[in-house]
């Protein structure tokens, strides 16, 4: 598996500006790709307007007209009604916190695989493969009754381990075959400079490996943010919850009439798009390699 | 130079792995053969749950619905990302620009970032019998007879979801498709220029040749990720109306939350398991095998 970043092709596919102008297919070709972008697209854009459309707006010109005014009290009704500050802090400390240690235990698990090359350690990798593959439903039920032993269900330390774990079976996966590749030579200086083993970790692996370890935190973080199955057992009490189970839950809620569903689609679908916008370029290079084993 | 004592970098991680997922997954294996309401003692009963499971009409209607979620899920954005991954690389970036190829992919993708809560507000909205937009729409064009309760009638149900789920999943393929085709020498391409072939001749001969370790990565992925799917199901229909977009793990989740029968979940659960880990070692089989030839 390599982890090089996408290449954008260079400028010389491009084709002289004459022959540019030759073919009038060629638009023909985009303006169907456009309207395929547009069906993709229209459901967010849909909701965007309606999600600041007044109740009486929507009545009189349907969901297709633009709003003859802004009108934000949809989205602040919303707001204050979830209290929906909390549930962003809820998922943002929690998505945090499982990629950072998310990260760090997919270093640890890597360094002994990946460069240490303990025994056993194809077996291990099989370990993290088949952890990955597994559904959440086969761990949920013992999860959840372990986790009330422990006084720990109903709480974001409890999500925090579990997906810690989840994540870092992928991290430890993805890493591994990365630290397999790992310079020699840089392990060799610094055990000639003395260095131990945690010390060659924090001071040569990390460092050099950090662009992946990049990658590694934004999947994490999305990933967490997104997770709705283990969150809707674990997180009961409207404190606790995060964005997507406080949305989840109270869909088909009837005190939801038609705007304020749609403000409350536009608030959820915000996060979102800032952290794609910010880890657009992470993010494209990440899903590559994945891929590439 | 043998490096050695390295292991005690994985004791945090074998730990944490066996708390989190060894012995649950040993759990429900184990409740799996007994009556379990999820408080009081298990009983052992064998393989009752499995011959149950077996016999039990939703089960099998749910896995067939899984079919055909994979269908949607895993084979038409597959097949549809690949042609427009092709599209986009080989004739929109060199007929226009990179720019523009660029921008078709983030736009393509962008459903695949939202979270799967938000997807089911967005399209209970949009499908919502009453105020939803789609009978809006049709009403206004004059088709209101076409106008349904989507996601409400058991005939139309599934087929709503499945497009639903083909709109998340777009993406995924294009992004993985079009960053196969960077590896692919300009020069073949050029060559089949000049040797007169069309854009669909090397678009079979040489995109799809080139580009099958991607395709098998994205089909698997995708089939278990259908396989897999909750989240979806639960906010847009609820596995209803009256089961007909039931899911395994729908399935399971009732079992264990809502009807309090803990190792009827588990055989399920169990299930569903062993059918994903068996399909991830088909598939790896014939990646290696197609990766040998190649």
């Amino acid at each position: 598996m390599t982890l090089t970043a996408n290449r954008t092709p260079t400028a010389k596919t491009e084709p002289p500006k004459a022959e540019k102008r030759a073919n009038p297919v060629r638009f023909v070709i985009l303006a169907a790709l456009l309207a395929l972008l547009l069906i993709v697209i229209a459901p967010l854009l849909i909701i965007t307007i309606n999600a600041v459309k007044s109740p009486a707006d929507y009545a009189g010109g349907g969901p297709l007209s633009l709003p003859s005014s802004l009108y934000w009290d949809g989205i602040v009704d919303f707001w204050n009604r979830v209290d929906f500050g909390m549930k962003l802090w809820n998922s943002f400390i929690t998505s945090f916190t499982v990629a950072v240690l998310g990260v760090l235990l997919s270093i640890l698990n890597a360094y002994a695989l990946g460069i240490g090359k303990v025994k056993g350690r194809v077996w291990f990798l099989v370990f993290f493969l088949v952890a990955n593959l597994l559904p959440q439903e086969v761990l949920v039920y013992p999860l959840y009754f372990l986790s009330k032993e422990a006084g720990l269900y109903d709480s974001l330390i409890s999500i925090v381990i579990i997906f810690t774990v989840i994540q870092a079976a992928f991290g430890t996966y993805l890493l591994t075959s990365v630290y397999q590749e790992f310079p020699t030579e840089l392990l060799d200086a610094a055990d000639v400079d003395g260095a131990g083993k945690l010390r060659t970790l924090w001071s040569v692996v990390v460092p050099v490996s950090r662009p992946t370890l990049g990658v590694l935190f934004t999947f994490f973080f999305i990933w967490t943010w997104n997770e709705f199955f283990l969150p809707l057992v674990f997180l009961v009490s409207n404190d606790n919850q995060t964005v997507p189970v406080a949305l989840g839950v109270l869909q088909g809620d009837r005190l939801m009439d038609a705007t304020m569903t749609s403000a409350s689609g536009l608030i959820g679908i915000l996060p979102a798009m800032i952290f794609f916008l910010v880890f657009q370029r992470t993010l494209t290079r990440g899903i590559t390699a994945g891929a590439i084993k | 130079m043998r490096r050695r004592g390295y292991w005690v970098f994985l004791i945090p991680g074998v730990l944490l792995s066996i708390l989190v997922i060894v012995v649950p997954l040993v759990m429900t294996v184990y409740t799996s053969f007994t009556k379990w309401n999820g408080v009081g003692d298990q009983r052992w009963i064998g393989f009752d749950n499995y011959t149950r499971l077996f016999e039990d009409s939703l089960f099998w209607s749910s896995f067939g619905n899984i079919v055909l979620l994979i269908l949607a899920m895993a084979v038409v954005p597959t097949l549809l990302g690949l042609f427009l991954a092709a599209v986009l690389f080989d004739y929109v970036a060199k007929k226009f620009s990179n720019r523009w190829a660029s921008l078709f992919r983030s736009g393509f993708y962008l459903p695949q970032v939202i979270p799967v809560a938000v997807t089911g507000i967005v399209w209970g909205w949009i499908l919502h019998p009453e105020y939803g937009a789609l009978n809006k729409i049709l009403d206004t064009i004059g088709l209101g007879s076409l106008a349904h309760n989507w996601l409400g009638e058991p005939g139309s149900a599934l087929y709503s979801v499945m497009g639903i789920m083909i709109w998340v999943q777009l993406g995924y393929p294009i992004v993985m498709f079009m960053a196969g085709l960077q590896r692919v020498d300009p020069e073949l391409y050029e060559a089949a220029d000049l040797d007169g072939a069309t854009w669909w001749q090397r678009f079979r001969k040489i995109t799809v040749y080139l580009i099958r370790p991607e395709f098998y990565v994205v089909l698997v992925t995708t089939t278990i990720s259908a396989l897999k799917i909750f989240g979806p199901i639960f906010v847009l229909t609820g596995g209803g109306p009256s089961n007909a977009t039931l899911v395994p793990s729908y399935f399971a989740y009732k079992n264990f939350f809502e009807k309090a029968q803990v190792g009827y979940g588990s055989a399920i659960s169990t299930v569903l398991t062993v059918l994903i880990i068996a399909l991830s070692i088909v598939f790896l089989r014939l990646q290696n095998r197609a990766e040998r030839k190649a």
